[in-house]
């Protein structure tokens, strides 16, 4: 049984889903049906942060997300946010400050990142510390992830 | 799948399908879902009914729409009304969590480590139920039935909790293993309630349903001098605490033992009541 067709905005442009099952998380469908694997699976219980995206603006697990109630929404992915080919300052940053290690929480944190950066451009350490809370990385121990921060907001925040 | 948009069209879909699932911030129902331990077909999604997401302050008492987010809770505007209710709500999950977790999902999900839980039981909150068929009002504590279990009846759902204002200070402590992502090994909310001349305080994670600790209110409060302001003494506080945990009900499971999650509330009683002291003769 899978659902009726639905669209989904993604990165501004609609696309539909034709035969999700009706339990399917928005994560899955972005991964598996819309070939957008920037946003990553792994606990599924929204513990990890790793499949962060922005929900008309605001940071949720996709994993968390039922795909069919999000039809009307405006969902960002990682892959939504460089505009140009380039990199957003976030994303930048993390090059520079050495912010990656295995990469794999990496689109995550970025995504929670340029929403904190967006509502507070210059974010104070605890700040920084709670946005990325429910974000795990094991490699980096975060402090060159929170480094990466500061210096994303020395050059303009979050937006690009 | 129906994504409502009125009260009634979500109470008509529920009566249509009394069996449907309800889904509002997802973040407890879709763990389930995706570890495959239920099951959904119809669902009915209360994430777009502007009367959820609304709260009001009216004279000395706040409405909560059920759709309330725990982000919007930590807001100062809400704080300032409910500093407890907002001290627990930035204790749940992590922001991707306080951005899509709502207050009334909280509550039917009915976990006795439910974060809002014990602020809500130490303010005697009270539930607005609809269905097509009527509206009633349950106190929360007298709503939650059991573990993951509630009166809320087929085709109803929650449409909003009403909590008074109250006059003092209050705090919620919690146990766990970090300060993000913990689910509650033991928690407390102590509220001073100066026009009723009352301590209250309530529990979490130490009994199926939730728990007041009235013997530990009786204490506290007779013990108070609420006119000088005066401070009881450090006994009154340690037999406060001992009361506290003598009230609860905890049993061993994989995030702590019994034993462990009385003496953490017995920490937390001893503790919160002290912060409160401090502040209490303070107008």
């Amino acid at each position: 049984m899978s659902t009726d067709p639905f669209i989904l905005e993604v990165n501004g442009q609609s696309h539909e889903v034709a035969d999700a099952h009706p339990g399917e998380s928005l994560l899955r469908v972005l991964r598996e049906r819309l070939r957008l694997p920037g946003s990553k699976n792994a606990c599924e219980e929204g513990e990890c942060g790793s499949c962060t995206v922005l929900l008309d603006g605001q940071t949720v697990c996709s994993c968390l997300v039922l795909a069919s109630t999000a039809v009307g929404r405006q969902i960002t992915t990682i892959e939504g946010l460089s505009g140009d080919g380039g990199l957003s300052h976030v994303q930048q940053a993390f090059v520079d400050a050495g912010a990656v290690q295995c990469g794999f929480c990496t689109p995550g944190l970025i995504v929670s990142i340029g929403s904190l950066l967006e509502s507070d451009p210059d974010p104070s350490e605890l700040a920084v510390r709670e946005a990325i809370s429910g974000n795990l990385c094991r490699c980096t121990g975060y402090g060159r992830v929170v480094e990466a921060v500061h210096l994303a907001a020395t050059r303009g925040g979050g937006s690009k | 799948m129906t994504i409502a948009t009125s009260l009634e069209d979500a109470c008509a879909a529920l009566a249509a399908e009394p069996n449907s699932v309800i889904v509002a911030g997802g973040t407890d129902l879709m763990v389930e879902v995706n570890r495959g331990s239920r099951c959904v077909e119809n669902v009915v999604a209360l994430d777009r009914i502007p009367e959820l997401a609304d709260w009001h302050l009216t004279g000395d008492e706040l409405r909560f729409g059920a759709g309330v987010t725990f982000a919007e809770i930590c807001e100062p505007e809400i704080a300032a009304l409910v500093p407890a209710l907002a001290q627990a709500a930035r204790t749940v999950g992590s922001p991707q969590i306080r951005n899509a977790a709502t207050l009334g999902g909280n509550i039917a999900t009915a976990s006795p480590a439910g974060d809002s839980i014990p602020v809500l039981a130490a303010l005697d909150a009270v539930l607005e139920l609809r269905s097509t068929e009527a509206i009633r009002e349950v106190p929360v504590t007298e709503f939650i039935t059991g573990v993951k279990a509630t009166c809320l009846m087929p085709g109803e759902l929650i449409e909003a909790v009403r909590v008074p204002v109250l006059d003092g200070p209050q705090e919620f402590c919690k146990v766990g293993t970090r300060n993000a992502m913990v689910i509650s090994v033991a928690s407390l909310a102590l509220l001073v309630d100066r026009s009723a001349r009352r301590i209250r305080v309530a529990l979490g994670s130490v009994s199926p349903i939730p728990l007041r600790a009235s013997e530990a209110e009786d204490h506290a409060s007779g013990h108070l001098d609420w006119d000088s302001g005066v401070q009881p003494g450090p006994e009154v506080v340690r037999e406060f605490a001992e009361l506290v945990a003598g009230s609860a009900n905890p049993i061993d499971d994989h995030r702590g033992s019994a034993a462990y999650r009385r003496h953490a509330v017995r920490v937390l009683a001893e503790r919160s009541l002290t912060r409160v002291l401090n502040r209490v003769s303070s107008p």
